[in-house]
């Protein structure tokens, strides 16, 4: 059974914060808003203080434990590798055991636990808008200064799919005897929200002849729920992916979504012993593609005589774990494609997961910066591996006026297999 | 505690959304790299000079101290409100005002961060050379109120060599220009000198005037191997006998060396007992030249191998080593006393046999690495504080470490300043007299010792 830590189970590594200050360049959230309370360091010393009951969960304190996007740049740059984003995720889960779920937390998970009712939502063809991101905060816990309303009404958001992706398929996909078989995690964005990165995923398997597994019953990874405090969901979501997922004996476990990814490969890791064999298996798309050869493959493809010009943004949860040449090598590789390097390409975009619903203001700020960088590349295309992202980086290319589109690598490589 | 008519006052002049005075903001600003932590009763983010000057004659007549904060990465306690009052962090004042191409000069306001300023000017063609291992988050308010160095310095100087000019507002509220964007002034006290590194106890930096220099156009990066720590310390004074300055001349023991071994993929043989990481800039066809007569010099003194990067990767992974050595010493032991003792540059091979003893002596790692090429040594005790009698060793060996150097002709402190951390120890390097000069400087600016009270000075 899934068991989450407890904040105090991460006393030793608050220790190990020496306090340098080096999180300070890397915090998005800190570059916009250069407060202390929003940097890892300060938060670090807000859980250290609330372990010796030096404060309490007043205002202040959960504002500041709210303004972290979980992005883990802080970790990867930090000379002590301090995980400040398990310990913010931590201490939101002690708030929300003594506080209650903020409404919006539970809005979130009542939605992501009921793969029913985001059926019923997908049905109704509803954009994600009317339902999840506009419910109103009562005047409890984490959302007590949360600026209202939740959803500018000047943000881009997609619709919701008329058939989810996983109803549009069988569950087993039969390839070659002598190629792979892998499970396909789609994550919630993929299935009910860009169901056409989920076809692009497919086609470049087939084109391989890999074997596609896409159990069922898996459910949302529980992402969503960590950024939230909602450790009861987590494991929830936890053990039953896991049972989803041992259904049949897989080569890997395959996404297409960089928080997937993060949410099975390292949240579900921090919950105990049951995981490991899962977690071992857990593969992003393209370290998968690399893997088996395919960056060759499209160098045997016809080049087209024009080329678009196209650009990476790098998702915190990929980057942070070390994933950042595959993508680009497949990128790179596309016979259509001119690719360019733009400035800061790893610097998160504001997504955040539910950070953005929150704290759109900074948000948007954040994601500036990076509409910026998309536009000095020169590139008419930015391409990533996280819907996330792909939501966020649209929306803050139209805030600017930049023109570019935001796309998923698969998109393009589906677009150039014959 | 502050009385809450006082913060009304601040709020009238700054603005709500700028006083803070919640539990939570204030631990935020309680503590810097020294991992002490001082309450302050409340924090305010001023957005001009203007609104400084209004809050320094408040808390002149109320008298509340006033605790100036940048980035709160220093290694002394310089912005540490050891006595509660009034943290004044600059975080609202990080504009880049002016890079005057024609001049060579650029005007900043103190809460820039240094390496965005570097950038900026690199854009240009231009180059502000100060390179303290905190760039990427330390403010150039800071580093001037610090004097701040770095690698670059055995060539380019340190903070002090750059700054033309300040706007300061004084402990009674004041707004006073010092210097300016000329190359020459001599009217007057240099009020711009004695502000650089005064650690903040004179006067709030609102403004900061800084020279800069032409891009160097290339730059060739080598690492070289020695046999004994001698040699490696000889080779310091040897390059430096022998007319050539690098633009960085950094140095490794083999203790740090160890260190670094796991932490990168460092290939060292074993019989390599020192390192040193040299640099030389200049024009594209000068460099190579230079760092074929540094290998010819040095190669008597037992190199083992020489290294010389031939692209910006090779340079980079060279440099990674370097940057891997502070985070990598916890190997060592968990805690460290992290000193930075400067010696005249002939003297480091003597401080670092003496450094070597004092080791012995005390059973207790010491770890040696640094800006060799300006004699800055850093000399890192490592201790277990959970280790009982492991503190008082490292105390005991400190002071040691200081009185060596103090010996040699040094000083106690390259770079990080007096703060609080080496307070305790001025007398050793100061005379009575000169201290009492010093205070006198600062009761006559600060009548009511309200500007970082408690720093460099004991009572």
């Amino acid at each position: 059974m899934a068991k989450n830590k407890k904040l105090t189970d991460y006393r030793e590594e608050i220790e190990q914060c020496v306090m340098c200050g080096t999180c300070r360049a890397h915090c998005p959230v800190f570059g916009a808003e250069r407060k202390e309370g929003t940097v890892a360091r300060g938060k670090i010393a807000l859980a250290q203080a609330l372990l010796d009951g030096d404060v309490g969960l007043e205002e202040k304190f959960l504002l500041d434990m709210s303004q972290c996007l979980l992005c883990g740049s802080c970790h990867a740059q930090c000379p002590n590798k301090v995980p400040t984003e398990e310990i913010v995720a931590a201490t939101r889960r002690e708030i929300a055991q003594q506080k209650g779920l903020s409404t919006f937390g539970k809005g979130v998970t009542t939605v992501l636990k009921n793969q029913g009712l985001m059926k019923t939502l997908a049905k109704g063809g509803n954009a994600l808008s009317a339902v999840l991101f506009k419910q109103l905060p009562d005047d409890s816990g984490l959302k007590l200064r949360f600026p209202a309303p939740f959803i500018s009404r000047d943000r881009t958001l997609p619709g919701l799919a008329d058939k989810p992706f996983r109803d549009r398929h069988p569950e087993f996909i039969a390839g070659d005897k002598d190629q792979p078989t892998i499970a396909f995690f789609t994550g919630c964005a993929i299935n009910y929200m860009y169901p056409e990165i989920g076809e692009a995923m497919l086609k470049t398997l087939q084109f391989l002849g890999v074997n596609i597994w896409i159990p069922k019953e898996q459910g949302c990874c529980g992402l969503p729920a960590v950024s939230a405090g909602d450790g009861a969901t987590v494991e929830e979501l936890a053990d039953r992916n896991r049972a989803a997922l041992s259904g049949r004996p897989v080569d890997w476990i395959v996404t297409a979504c960089a928080s997937c990814n993060a949410g099975l490969g390292e949240i579900y890791a921090q919950l105990g012993d049951d995981f490991t064999e899962l977690t071992g298996k857990v593969k992003d798309i393209f370290v998968f593609l690399v893997e088996q050869g395919f960056a060759d493959k499209l160098a045997e493809l016809p080049t087209t005589a024009e080329k678009v010009r196209v650009t990476y943004h790098d998702p915190c949860h990929l980057r942070t774990q070390g994933i950042t040449k595959e993508p680009r090598q497949i990128l790179a590789a596309l016979p259509q494609i001119e690719y360019v390097e733009m400035e800061d390409a790893g610097t998160c975009c504001g997504m955040g997961g539910t950070y953005s619903v929150y704290h759109y203001d900074t948000s948007k700020k954040i994601g500036a910066k990076k509409a910026g960088h998309i536009d000095e590349s020169g590139a008419s295309l930015v391409a990533t591996d996280c819907p996330g992202c792909i939501m966020q980086l649209q929306d803050s290319i139209n805030h600017a006026g930049g023109g570019q589109k935001a796309v998923h690598i698969l998109d393009l490589v589906a677009a150039c297999l014959p | 505690m502050i009385a809450k008519p006082f913060i009304k006052r601040l709020e009238q002049i700054l603005g709500k959304d700028h006083v803070m005075t919640e539990k939570a903001d204030r631990i935020c600003y309680s503590y810097d790299a020294t991992q002490r932590q001082f309450l302050p009763d409340v924090v305010v983010h001023p957005g001009s000079p203007a609104e400084i000057s209004e809050i320094m004659k408040l808390a002149n007549a109320e008298k509340i101290p006033v605790f100036p904060r940048g980035a709160g990465s220093g290694f002394s306690g310089g912005s540490l409100p050891t006595e509660g009052g009034i943290v004044l962090a600059t975080s609202r004042l990080d504009q880049i005002l002016e890079i005057d191409e024609e001049n060579l000069v650029a005007t900043v306001e103190p809460g820039v961060v240094t390496e965005t300023f570097q950038k900026a000017v690199e854009k240009v063609g231009l180059f502000y050379p100060p390179d303290p291992a905190s760039l990427k988050f330390s403010t150039l308010g800071g580093n001037v109120a610090e004097c701040a160095g770095g690698p670059r310095c055995v060539k380019y100087g340190v903070t002090k060599d750059y700054i033309l000019g300040l706007e300061v507002v004084t402990p009674t509220g004041d707004i006073i220009r010092t210097g300016g964007p000329t190359m020459k002034g001599v009217v007057g006290y240099d009020l711009t000198k004695l502000m650089v590194g005064s650690e903040g106890t004179l006067a709030v930096i609102t403004k900061i005037i800084i020279k800069l220099l032409p891009l160097p156009e290339a730059k060739k990066t080598m690492l070289v191997l020695f046999d004994s720590i001698d040699g490696a310390a000889k080779a310091v004074s040897a390059i430096i006998r022998g007319k050539i300055i690098p633009t960085t001349l950094e140095f490794m023991d083999s203790a740090t060396i160890d260190c670094v071994r796991e932490a990168t993929d460092l290939e060292v043989p074993d019989t390599a007992r020192a390192v040193l990481i040299i640099e030389v800039d200049g024009d594209a066809d000068m460099i190579d030249k230079q760092a074929g007569r540094i290998a010819d010099i040095v190669q008597p003194l037992g190199v083992v191998e020489t290294r010389i990067a031939t692209t910006a990767a090779e340079s980079e992974a060279l440099w990674k080593i370097r940057r891997s050595v502070s985070p990598s010493l916890r190997k060592v032991n968990p805690d460290k006393f992290n000193e930075d003792i400067c010696v005249p540059r002939s003297k480091v091979p003597d401080m670092i046999r003496k450094v070597e003893e004092i080791s012995q002596r005390h059973d207790v790692p010491i770890v040696n690495f640094g800006h060799a090429g300006d004699g800055n040594i850093h000399v890192n005790v490592m201790i277990d504080k959970k280790k009982p009698g492991d503190s008082e060793k490292a105390e005991a060996a400190i002071e040691e470490v200081f009185k060596e150097a103090l010996a040699l002709g040094g000083t106690m402190s390259g770079e990080h300043g007096v703060g609080i951390m080496k307070a305790p120890y001025i007398p050793l390097e100061l005379p009575v007299s000169a201290v009492d000069y010093m205070k006198t400087i600062k009761k006559a600016l600060d009548p009511n010792n309200i500007l970082n009270p408690g720093k460099i000075f004991l009572d």
